[in-house]
């Protein structure tokens, strides 16, 4: 397991200022990136996801902790020094320099001699079809074309990592879906470890092997795209990625009792004081009609969304709920404002999460 | 809401009075090249169109050598200016913010705001000490002088280049393995180019155009164009000055253009 870590954080610390108006944008970060994936920060504004990229790439030395490469401790190594590239969210491409010039910089300062320059600047201007473009100043390329070459400027020097800091979130819709892509594409064709931040979730969803989700300066869990979607650890990340319903009540042997005295059965819980919190995701609610059993509830609207409608819940004691269901079967279940249901839930869908 | 801003081109009379500051400005300078051109030897009165002072001018040794004095220590004075200048900009924008910050720009530009013939008196009086204690005399002293008061010009235009520089360009050229110093060369230095080759120009029109320092700092035989030119108004007034001061004027347009083209936003 330890062999196939690229990347590992320790204790990562990194504050900001002196004293009291110290701010710890990193709080402990522990994360170990394995070789070869594609490995998403993913959170919200401000939760510390530059930071770590920009301790990696070694832009920042961290305040405590240790930051290691394939097992060497490289907290303290200038960036010039580490083999790990960075694709800017600016890209940051050399306005005095050519698309080609570009590429070949970073071979050229490890001293490549000139005909390897050539080959793999060329070799890289094909992996992101700019072979066209190679005498061009990037001032005169598309947002997109700028993108690809700071892409292809990154990969040359063939780095141990690739640090790509919102790459596309400059970028229109419809180009940053074909550079998603792309950018799978590349990752998975030069097998090079990439380390992407970004704080679109569908974005980390679809793209990422690994996500790390953050918030203010911690990680709160890290997993695959389905492990985080489906047992969320707390309830930032249950309610960070995608949508979500929470249940509040009080933990009994095997089942959860909320406010308004109803039982849901949870397998597993075991009966606690204080309150327990547990999520169930829209899609898992099924309606039925109130004799039917389950949840006791009223219809408070419904919106349309195209495949799917949204079915917005009051419980008896006010707790809202939304249903996913697919359009033609609400239209046969003929659900309207006001009705009264029943929510049954999907077996195993209602799982407690932490605070 | 643009309709009902305040805008200072719509109140009364500010058509009259931009004409009125336009023909102050250039009516003098217009007078000045007519008259270069003029055959008549009086200042006062128009004798019909010639070159005949531009020709003696051409021809006056004395001219002459100024000129080329003028433009030796103007050289001088903006290259060293302009190294000096990128150093000063350099130290005090490529980093956070620091103490002192204010007084070291206050430094830097102190010979913009202390009166320059207290700076000229201070420099011959130094000048004149280390004459005596050296024994060594010549261009050198022009050349300090004028460098010397020419860094806060040069200073401006390559700072406004630094701060409008983007700051990760730098830091991208780390990334990719430059050294500090490649960083420098291969990065910094190729961007900040036109700043350096404004403020060259700039320190170089500077130097070419004062009579104040240089007045006080030359030894004899040591004039440059424009303490030639005073010298020359002392004793009598012929039109073959207003034909040094047209070339001179000519010079000075084509560098300041330059100048203005090469600081002139990108949009
Ligand atoms: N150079 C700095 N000096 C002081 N505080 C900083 C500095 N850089 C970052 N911070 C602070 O550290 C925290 C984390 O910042 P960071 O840029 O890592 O967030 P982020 O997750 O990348 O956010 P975003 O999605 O907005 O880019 C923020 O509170 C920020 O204000
Ligand atoms: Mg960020």
């Amino acid at each position: 397991m330890a062999d196939d870590v690229t990347i590992s954080a320790r204790h990562v610390i990194k504050a900001f200022g002196q004293g009291a108006a110290a701010v710890r944008a990193l709080d402990d970060v522990s994360v170990d990136i394995r070789r070869s994936e594609f490995f998403t920060l993913l959170g919200p504004s401000g939760c510390g996801k530059t930071t770590l990229l920009r301790l990696i790439a070694g832009f920042e030395m961290p305040t405590g902790g240790e930051i290691l490469l394939d097992g060497a401790d490289i907290s303290t190594l200038p960036p010039n020094k580490r083999p790990v590239n960075t694709v800017f969210q600016s890209y940051a491409l050399f306005p005095h320099l050519t698309v080609a010039q570009n590429v070949a910089f970073g071979l050229q300062m490890l001293g490549k001699p000139a005909a390897e320059v050539k080959a793999t600047t060329e070799r890289m201007l094909a992996l992101v079809k700019l072979e066209a473009m190679a005498g061009r100043k990037t001032a005169q390329l598309s947002g997109g074309q700028q993108q690809r070459v700071a892409l292809a400027r990154a990969l040359a020097p063939q780095p141990k990592v690739l640090l790509l800091d919102e790459p596309l979130s400059a970028l229109d819709l419809k180009l940053r879906k074909e550079m998603q892509i792309e950018l799978k594409r590349l990752q998975l064709e030069t097998g090079i470890t990439f380390v992407f931040v970004t704080h679109d979730q569908e974005e980390a969803l679809t793209m990422s092997d690994r996500i790390a989700v953050m918030s203010a300066g911690k990680v709160q869990q890290v997993g695959t795209a389905r492990d985080i979607y489906i047992h969320p650890r707390n309830r930032f990340v249950a309610s960070f990625i995608g949508e979500t319903n929470f249940l509040t009540g009080t933990a009994e042997d095997g089942a959860l009792r909320l406010g308004t005295g109803e039982r849901i059965e949870m397998p597993g819980l075991r009966a606690s004081p204080g309150p327990t919190t547990a999520i169930v995701r829209p899609e898992q609610l099924r309606l039925g009609k109130t004799a039917d059993g389950g949840l006791q509830a009223r219809v408070v609207s419904l919106v349309y969304f195209g495949t799917d409608t949204h079915c917005h819940l009051h419980l008896a004691d006010g707790t809202e709920l939304v249903a996913r269901l697919q359009s033609p079967a609400s239209g046969e279940a003929g659900l309207s404002r006001g009705d009264s249901v029943g929510i049954r839930f999907a077996e195993g869908a209602v799982q407690q999460v932490e605070d | 809401m643009a309709e009902r801003s305040f805008h200072v081109a719509r109140l009364p009379g500010f058509a009259t009075m931009a004409v009125a500051v336009f023909v102050a400005l250039y009516l003098p300078i217009f007078t000045l090249v007519a008259y270069s051109f003029n055959a008549s030897n009086s200042m006062a009165v128009w004798g019909g169109f010639s070159l005949d002072w531009y020709a003696k001018a051409w021809a006056n040794e004395q001219v002459k050598d100024a000129t080329v004095r003028s433009l030796v220590i103007a050289c001088f004075a903006a290259v060293i200016s302009t190294a000096v200048a990128t150093m000063a900009a350099l130290g005090t924008t490529r980093r956070r913010a620091f103490k002192g910050q204010t007084f070291i720009y206050v430094m830097i530009n102190q010979p913009l705001m202390v009166p320059e013939i207290v700076t000229a008196v201070a420099l011959m009086i130094l000048f004149g000490l280390v004459k005596t204690v050296t024994g060594i005399h010549g261009l050198g002293y022009l050349v300090l002088a004028h460098a010397a008061f020419c860094v806060p010009f040069a200073y401006l235009p390559i700072r406004a280049r630094l701060e409008g520089m983007d700051l990760t360009l730098e830091t991208a050229a780390a990334d990719l393995y430059a050294t500090p110093w490649a960083t420098f060369r291969r990065v910094t230095l190729p961007l900040l180019a036109p700043g350096m080759v404004a403020g060259a120009m700039l320190a170089f029109v500077i130097s070419l155009d004062d009579v104040v320092i240089t007045e006080f700092v030359k030894s004899g035989g040591q004039d440059t164009l424009p303490t030639y030119m005073l010298g020359q108004l002392r004793r009598q007034l012929t039109p073959e000055i207003n034909a040094v001061s047209t070339m001179l004027l000519a010079v000075t347009v084509v560098l300041l253009t330059t100048f203005f083209l090469l600081t002139r936003k990108k949009d």
